[in-house]
């Protein structure tokens, strides 16, 4: 019996124009790991709302066909019963914690499934420990990171040993070592208790390699269901937005089949002799090894003109800034950064690194304990969440008609601005921040691309570039290292409030595992190739040439399709 | 942004105790035999007594600093709250000091010493209370008390759950709306206009969020099942020696109190009794307060 089956559903929100879900039929057996792929808006919430039971009971609207979870029709068994075999994790960690520890908020599941007090004690304990997260217990879920906040949502969502769990989006929030703690904490949980799984994620990447089948929604309906492989091939050519960088990589370079990960990309290349080739050169890992003053000199131009006229001093000075909380730690340690105008610079780092609060300094959010800021005129900062710069009605309301043109949206002024997309909602928080009567000197933001797909980050790296080109000095602090490859120059990387690298994004990005692109991964870091295209320039490079023939004696030529 | 540093917080943090060894009704029943003593009885020294009982208590429960940091910062304006107010209402003290004449709905105001003792007093219970009661939100788990209020009203435990749980959401929502206006280029709007604006956003974004809170509370089943479980801690030797301590005081007081063993009269005019059994009795009332304390087996987290 399927764990989760959809049979010609159809749903259309209670102030919907359109169906949300439109004819979706779907089979989940037992111990699958699925991935939902789509765009946004493309159904892939809706659906996980509809398996979850929350669809139609907590949404209301209009709603057709049968959804059954482990045997439970949704129709006549509300959330509370779908609960209990099918664990659901949504987005927002903050909003799904209940409790006030951890060890209340694992038990909570369980006691309302009316188990006795010893039953929910060892559910709790043995749940905490097959998830790690013992030693949070008896910790207040108001002082856990982002991180431990996502495991402790799983754990509670596991914690009655549900046949089946749903999440949506659970990583987006995380930086890349969490992310892929959770993704392959997921993947073992589903090999070892047999548990399926259905996850959302935007970045496929870091998830099809742990994958046995790939369902793809667009405009509500079920586009695609196949292996991660298969789901690669029909990427290629009905949604290039949903390829993978290594699947990218590979095609550009004319090789194939498309890679479900890191793992498969690097056999494909060993196989046509192309690895060896790739690794990196001794000459070049000296030039990422060499730090400090000297190379930062040679990179940062002394000099750069803006407004036709010739500016010497930097956008944004940190001298030696130091945040130190009362009774609590230091979250930066002595920053020392300039900004230049006309920069792109990233910001990354693991949650807690001090990003966030890096930014609020330049921005005059906060006030250093120690240390300096300066800037050269108006810090515009764009918070994580678009939503909290709305105070109005209308969103000619909120920013000068200049700048909502500038960010796309002067079509939409008589809109209130909860009804905007996710997209068009962070298109007008920019408007907010840049539409004063004085253009910002720097222009940061943090974490912009949480939930966006492939073509709104890409939209969003081209609109970053532009003002760059206006001579603004850009700073982004993200954890999605493929955004950073498309329009970064500068990356500094941060670790325990201090900026721990600092260089050519190439340099940096290249040389790193986590905080890495794919294809550098791929390629290990191979010419600070960040971008399938240049990764691919490399590939075909080294194809030409007879030093690329593999062990076998087989030309790589011929082996390119 | 989180920010990490909290120690100063009045909130609860598991803390090796023996207060926080002990179950959380267990915890606040003790809090509350502080409270209802210092409602009862009625002689200062006794007041003091219980109020030296609650500070002590906090230190030795690993809260010191927060109910210091509290006690500094409300006795002055919960003294002199109450001291303004009793002289202005008062019309029993004969010991006049000060003649403020005719004062409209209040008629004439005679500033009397008896009225003045009696609202330091009254101010000195206001301060055990509210002490004692920040004793118990330090030191009882606040999900245990409700998993505890839960099995006698599960509806009114969902909605004290719902509220507990979006009360700091809505803070935490507010606090990012200002710091997002203070990034707008005019800075945002300030003053009262401004603080308007946040709390209609605020108030606007409240719905959204509690239909998140919801809809997680729903998946998770809360109100679906009967009768919760028994909490799930094991009765410890501290469940037992403060639930003593808590009868053991709420006995004293009341036999005190009952029997007039320390008499104290603000009016007409002040009359203290300062006997040995008086001193007795705060060494009693403090005694019994702390005793639990002694005992620090079992007492990690």
């Amino acid at each position: 019996m399927s764990v989760l089956r959809f049979d010609g559903v159809r749903y259309r929100y209670p102030a919907g124009d359109t169906d949300a879900l439109r004819g979706v039929s779907l089979a989940i057996e037992p111990g699958e790991f699925c991935v939902l792929a789509g765009l946004s808006g493309s159904g892939k919430s809706t659906l996980l709302r509809a398996a979850a039971g929350l669809v139609p009971h907590f949404h209301g609207g209009v709603f057709s066909g049968t959804v059954t979870v482990a045997g439970l029709d949704t129709r006549e068994h509300g959330p509370a019963a779908v609960g209990a075999v099918a664990g659901t994790v949504l987005q927002d960690p903050e909003s799904q914690v209940i409790m006030t520890t951890v060890r209340a908020e694992l038990a909570l599941a369980v006691e309302n499934l009316g188990r006795t007090a010893a039953a929910v004690a060892r559910a709790v304990e043995e749940t905490s420990l097959a998830l790690g997260i013992s030693h949070l217990l008896d910790r207040p879920t108001g002082e856990l990171s982002g991180g431990e906040l996502q495991r402790v949502a799983l754990a509670a969502a596991l914690v009655s040993r549900p046949p089946l769990v749903l999440l949506d989006e659970p990583t987006s929030q995380l930086d890349p070592v969490a992310g892929d703690e959770l993704i392959w904490q997921l993947r073992r949980l589903n090999q070892e208790s047999d548990t399926a799984v259905v996850l959302i994620e935007h970045r496929l990447e870091r998830c099809l390699a742990a994958a046995d089948r790939v369902v793809v929604l667009a405009d509500g309906a079920v586009v695609c269901d196949d292996d991660p492989r298969g789901f690669l091939r029909w990427a290629g050519s009905h949604a290039r937005m949903l390829q993978t960088p290594g699947a990218r990589l590979l095609e550009a370079a004319g090789l194939g089949p498309p890679p479900a990960g890191v793992k498969q990309a690097r056999a494909t290349l060993r196989a046509h002799g192309l690895l060896e080739a790739a690794r990196p050169s001794p000459e070049r890992s000296a030039a990422v090894s060499e730090s400090g003053p000297a190379r930062r000199r040679r990179r940062l131009p002394a000099r750069r003109r803006r407004g036709g006229r010739t500016v010497a001093a930097p956008a944004l000075a940190m001298g030696g800034v130091w945040h130190e909380i009362d009774d609590g730690p230091a979250v930066l340690r002595g920053i020392d950064l300039e900004l230049y105008a006309g920069e792109t610079a990233v910001l990354m780092g693991r949650n807690g690194a001090g990003k966030s609060t890096l930014l609020r300094h330049a921005a005059g959010l906060l006030e250093p304990t120690r240390g300096n800021v300066q800037s050269r005129g108006r810090v515009a900062l764009l918070l994580q969440n678009p939503g909290d710069y709305f105070l109005h009605e209308r969103v000619e309301l909120e920013a000068p008609a200049a700048a909502l043109a500038l960010a796309g949206l002067g079509e939409l002024g008589a809109r209130h601005p909860r009804d905007l997309s996710g997209g068009q909602r962070q298109r007008l928080a920019l408007a907010v921040v840049l539409g004063g009567e004085e253009p910002p000197a720097t222009l940061a933001l943090d974490e912009p691309t949480r939930g966006m797909d492939r073509g709104s980050k890409q939209a969003l790296a081209g609109w970053l570039t532009e003002r760059a080109g206006e001579g603004i000095a850009v700073v982004v602090a993200t954890h999605d290292a493929e955004f950073a490859a498309e329009f970064a120059t500068r990356s500094l990387l941060m670790a325990g409030g201090r900026i721990i690298a600092d260089g050519p994004v190439e340099e940096i990005l290249a040389g790193g595992w986590y905080f890495s692109t794919e294809t550098a991964r791929i390629l290990e870091g191979a010419g600070g190739a960040l971008r399938p295209e240049q990764g691919a320039g490399i590939l075909r490079a080294r194809m030409s040439t007879p030093a690329s023939s593999s062990s076998e004696g087989e030309p790589a030529r011929e082996l390119a399709r | 942004m989180r920010q990490m540093g909290g120690a100063g917080r009045i909130a609860y943090r598991r803390l090796a105790s023996p207060l926080h060894a002990a179950r959380a009704p267990v915890a606040a029943c003790y809090g509350a035999a502080l409270a209802t003593a210092a409602l009862i009885v009625e002689h200062p020294l006794l007041l003091v007594a219980l109020l030296l009982a609650v500070l002590a208590a906090g230190t030795a429960a690993g809260v010191g600093p927060q109910l210091r940091r509290a006690a500094r910062t409300m006795a002055l304006p919960i003294l002199a709250l109450t001291v303004i107010v009793n002289v202005l209402v008062s019309r029993e003290g004969l010991t006049v000091f000060a003649r403020l004449g005719d004062w409209g709905v209040l008629g004439q105001v005679n500033l009397t010493v008896e009225a003045v003792v009696y609202g330091l007093v009254f101010g000195l219970r206001m301060l055990v209370v509210t002490l004692a009661c920040m004793l118990v939100i330090c030191a009882a788990n606040p999900d245990e008390l409700l998993l505890a209020f839960r099995r006698i009203s599960p509806r009114s435990a969902l909605t004290a759950t719902l509220t507990t749980r979006l009360i700091p959401v809505l803070g935490e929502d507010a606090r990012r709306l200002a710091e997002a206006q203070r990034c707008r280029p005019d800075r945002g709007a300030r003053g009262a206009r401004g603080r308007l604006a946040i709390l209609r956003a605020t108030v606007g974004g409240a719905l959204e969020r509690s239909l998140d809170v919801a809809a997680v509370l729903e998946m998770r089943g809360y109100g679906s099942a009967g009768r919760a479980p028994a909490a799930g801690r094991a009765s410890s030797r501290h469940d037992l020696s403060f639930a003593l301590a808590a009868a053991g005081l709420l006995a004293v007081s009341a036999v005190v109190a009952g029997g007039d063993l320390a008499p104290f009269h603000a009016y007409p005019l002040i009359s203290v009794a300062l006997t040995p059994a008086t001193f007795m009795i705060a060494a009693v009332l403090l005694g019994l307060a702390l005793v639990p304390f002694l005992d620090r087996r079992g007492i990690e987290p």
